[in-house]
């Protein structure tokens, strides 16, 4: 231990140590790891049976007038992919102006103790699981909403899942929104003030344009949460044995997570054709990717927001 | 040699023992050039149960510099921003006495904010340029306050008196925050300036900038101070005796077993007086630097 | 002290300018308006509890505990329960905590404290953001291809361990996203010190770092797992039953290679009966979920909000 002697001494340490931290450092290695092989597996198994399909189906089938009746044979994507963009549309129109009011609330004008009570049960509300508001759409929002305000809507339509949907998404949307209301730096709402501006001028013309990268983000991820829904949709918005090109909105229609799930559990009992049960990972593809184009563009507006300030 | 009239009420309190010696002093300066802007009397600026700022009084008066100096924690920012109401915008703050503007009471319930805010502007620390560009800074004001004339000559003229027109004419539509940092302060000014106010607070406008583009900003303040009334906070003793006409000098009261320092006006006097022949021994300490 | 002509007549402008306090109607408007949007939001969360309530409170007044245990059934309400429905949600998550909270921890202590900031690690980063983002049904194929077609020997098939094995891959960037921040808000300082009376990475890590970062991971775990309680749709395309069940007398480790049914599954099966007495029916079992779902919400809330005042 002597200080001479430690320049003889090799530094470098007992290699069970080090050994030992080599395996673990290895062993957490391969759990990031992990994450990369399951995109990957997503990937794979969906392109490989995707494309199985989509060699041997008749590309008129796709875009059949008929609709979408996997069973028979008819694959329209128009379809279902109508389906999906209306329910998203409504699910926005929901959403967006609840979420982004109530963001610009809570970070402009609530008082301190508003916002201990409030942010938690809208945190609540982001915890409801979607087979719960699917009920609530079919058993209170289709009747008692959208067939009492609207003539000719039938119990199951796709206005009652877009409106579920919508509930559902927009503590996603106040949560992001918020976060990017919260960093307009304080400096700039004070020049604002400084310059004899009210309260609702500064919000509208510099708190909200400076964040705007952030709500544009929050929506684009509402869009791509809404296109992906599954239960709302598979109870209320009906379509379940198919459904020829409809855009009324008070009518039953289907979508591509719709369609999905009826093919997965072959809710009818017709047997259907050979194409019909490969089909499901042909539109599940479709959906992965459209899903992850919107989560990379809202991902960009993020860091625009963050790196601005 | 003109002398501070003080009028002077002396409370002597017993305190842990101690004698304090709590005077309530009205500043005046015994000869003015010219009238009063504000009367300040017995300020007192509480932050909860804390109080930051103790019984102010004094007068500032129109088309000087005043400069309110002293060590950090002393309140002089948290008095400057009682002038424009700025303290309105944080929850805890309580402001107690009177601040009259053209014998006005600033604080009565009668009195809008906004309105109070538009004819006293304020420059801040860090200069904050809104992200748009140079041309919409300098509009924003006044188009919030509803001007329908001519804006490009008054962006144009704000621009001139801020000293900063002939570098950015050509580039009005580019963003703020290309400028360099003593452009965007000099952009602020301009921005405040286009409001047409009456005052100018300015809270240590040359802190965050080198030293020569705190002399442009320097020089600017001796242009414009005969149209405006301006008032300084600064940490930099020089920057008050080359800049301003008259200087106020606050100091922290520490209490006792308390981190939290409060406070109150020393001494209050024209410039020159106060830098050769202060009256104070606390001035004398902080302006030949013995403590800072 | 304010004399002079002058001075006087700026002061009465000045004081009829300033003491004309408009009443900002606009600005309260605006304001009233963004509290409605606050409100309208949460006016649905309790006309849907309401609702829910309303409905179920019946079953529990007239079965009590029999609803918990009662077996699924699709065809006779009165003495159709959730207990197979809970006791399938239960294997499930077993197995999540098992095989997710491992591998996420793990995942997040490597990128956080292991990796070096290159282009491979921001891929990771990049890529586990994305799988953040991909819809639960998509999760659902991977299980049916991977799990049930692929790999039924170990499965079993449609079971609960695949479908655990699907919510578990479902979940795991939650729990590594989650896991990331809480390592990371973990001063420096700390590390620095271990480092510095010369114990190794692992050892730091294990004896100041986790420990310290365990509420949030905990936090995390918990809002995951509940997320992994609500899910339906992956279960359905990996076989999820959902009409009736038959447990035969299985002991516990058999029933994760058994047929399975969980909560929100039997939730969405009889949704679609409409007879008053199954919309109760349904209407209870929802009530039994949001129950366990809420409680873990709010009792990962106060644990964040009690480990945020700690630093």
């Amino acid at each position: 231990m002597a200080a001479v002697e430690s320049n003889l001494v090799d530094l470098s340490g007992a290699p069970a140590r080090r050994r030992k931290e080599e395996i673990i450092r290895r062993i957490f290695q391969s759990a990031a790891a992990v994450s990369v092989i399951i995109s990957a597996a997503i990937v794979f198994s969906l392109i490989g049976r995707a494309m199985d399909f989509l060699f041997a189906v008749d590309v008129s089938a796709l875009f059949s007038p008929s609709g979408w009746f996997p069973r028979r044979g008819f694959y329209d994507l128009r379809t279902i992919v109508a389906g999906t963009l209306i329910i998203s549309l409504i699910a926005l129109l929901v959403s967006g102006p609840l979420g982004v009011g109530a963001a610009i609330y809570l970070a402009e004008y609530a008082r301190p103790r508003m916002r201990r009570w409030l942010k938690p049960i809208l945190e609540i509300l982001a915890g409801i699981p979607s087979v719960v508001l699917g009920f609530f759409a079919l058993t209170w929002i289709s009747p008692e909403l959208v067939q009492r305000i609207f003539e000719g809507a039938t119990l199951f339509n796709l206005t009652a899942a877009g409106i579920a949907v919508g509930i559902l998404i927009t503590p996603l949307v106040a949560s992001v929104s918020e976060d990017a209301l919260r960093s307009v730096p304080v400096s700039l709402r004070e020049a604002s003030y400084g310059l004899g501006a009210s309260k609702i001028s500064t919000t509208l013309r510099v708190t909200i344009p400076g964040a705007i990268s952030g709500i544009a983000a929050a929506l684009i991820l509402a869009i791509s949460r809404a296109i992906g829904e599954t239960m709302i949709v598979a109870i209320v918005a009906g379509g379940t044995g198919g459904s020829p090109f409809r855009l009324n909105p008070l009518q039953p229609g289907q979508t591509m997570t719709g369609a999905m799930t009826a093919l997965a559990i072959g809710s009818d009992q017709v047997k259907g054709e050979a194409l019909t049960f490969p089909s499901l990972f042909f539109v599940g593809l479709l959906l992965f990717f459209m899903t992850l184009a919107l989560n990379v563009v809202s991902e960009r507006f993020v860091r625009r927001v963050r790196e601005k300030y | 040699m003109d002398q501070t009239a003080l009028r002077e009420v002396e409370n002597i309190e017993r305190h842990e023992g101690a004698f304090l010696r709590t005077a309530v002093v009205h500043h005046e300066l015994a000869e003015p050039d010219t009238p009063l802007v504000f009367e300040i009397d017995a300020l007192n600026v509480y932050y909860g149960t804390f109080r930051a700022v103790r019984d102010v009084s004094l007068g500032i008066h129109e088309r000087q510099i005043t400069a309110f100096i002293g060590p950090s924690g002393c309140g002089k920012t948290t008095m400057l921003r009682c002038l424009n109401r700025m303290n309105d915008l944080v929850e805890t703050a309580r402001v107690e006495g009177g601040v009259k503007y053209h014998g006005v009471d600033l604080y009565d319930k009668k009195v809008d904010p906004v309105e109070v805010r538009r004819r006293i502007g304020m420059v801040f620390q860090k200069p904050n340029p809104f992200p748009k560009t140079i041309y919409e800074n300098v509009a924003f004001g006044p188009k919030i306050a509803g001007f329908k004339g001519d804006m490009d000559g008054l962006i144009e003229q704000s621009l001139q008196k801020a000293a900063l027109w002939d570098e950015v004419k050509d580039r009005l539509k580019e963003s703020a925050w290309s400028l360099s940092g003593g452009q965007q302060q000099r952009l602020c000014i301009a921005r405040c300036i286009a409001v047409e106010p009456d005052v100018i607070l300015m809270d240590e406008p040359c802190s965050a900038l080198d030293p020569i583009a705190t002399g442009h900003i320097e020089d600017l303040m001796q242009e414009i101070k005969d149209e405006y009334t301006i008032v300084i906070v600064t940490h930099n003793m020089q920057q008050a005796a080359r800049v301003s006409d008259v200087t106020a000098f606050f100091t922290a009261e520490v209490h006792g077993d308390q981190d939290r320092r409060t406070g109150v006006l020393v001494e209050y006097d024209r410039t020159e007086q106060m830098f050769t022949n202060p009256s104070d021994e606390r001035t004398e300490n902080y302006v030949t630097g013995r403590f800072g | 002290m304010s004399g002079g002509v002058r001075t006087m007549g700026t002061g009465d402008i000045v004081a009829a300018k300033l003491q004309h306090r408009r009443i900002d109607l606009r600005g309260k408007v605006f304001e009233y308006l963004l509290l409605l949007s606050l409100l309208i939001s949460l006016l649905f969360l309790a006309v849907l509890l309401f609702e829910v309530t309303s409905r179920g409170i019946g079953v529990f007044q007239e079965r009590g505990a029999d609803f918990l245990t009662g077996r699924l059934s699709v065809v006779t309400a009165m003495t159709a329960g959730v207990g197979q429905a809970i006791m399938g949600s239960l294997l499930v998550l077993v197995v999540v905590v098992l095989v997710a909270i491992p591998i996420g921890v793990g995942a997040a202590i490597y990128m956080e404290e292991y990796a070096a900031d290159t282009k491979v690690t921001r891929f990771i980063n990049v890529n586990i953001r994305n799988l953040a983002g991909v819809p639960a049904i998509v999760y659902g194929l991977l299980g049916l291809v991977l799990f049930v077609q692929i790999l039924p020997g170990i499965t079993g098939g449609k079971t609960a361990l695949t479908g655990g094995l699907t919510l578990a891959i479902l979940v795991l960037p939650i729990v590594i996203i989650t896991s990331s921040e809480a390592l990371r808000a973990v001063p420096d300082s700390i590390r620095e010190a271990g480092i510095g009376v010369g114990a190794t990475k692992w050892e730091v890590i294990r004896s100041h770092v986790l420990p310290s970062a365990l509420p949030g991971i905990l936090t995390g775990t918990i809002l995951s797992l509940s997320r992994a309680l609500g899910e339906t749709a992956p279960l359905l395309l990996v076989g999820a039953t959902t009409g009736f069940l038959a447990t035969g007398g299985a002991n516990f480790f058999e029933m994760f290679r058994d047929s399975y049914t969980t909560l929100p599954t039997v939730i969405f099966r009889w949704s679609s009966l409409p007879s008053a007495d199954f919309r109760a029916l349904t209407s209870a079992a929802i009530l039994v979920l949001l129950a366990i779902t809420i409680l873990a919400n709010a009792a990962a809330i106060i644990l964040r909000n009690r480990y945020e005042r700690k630093w």
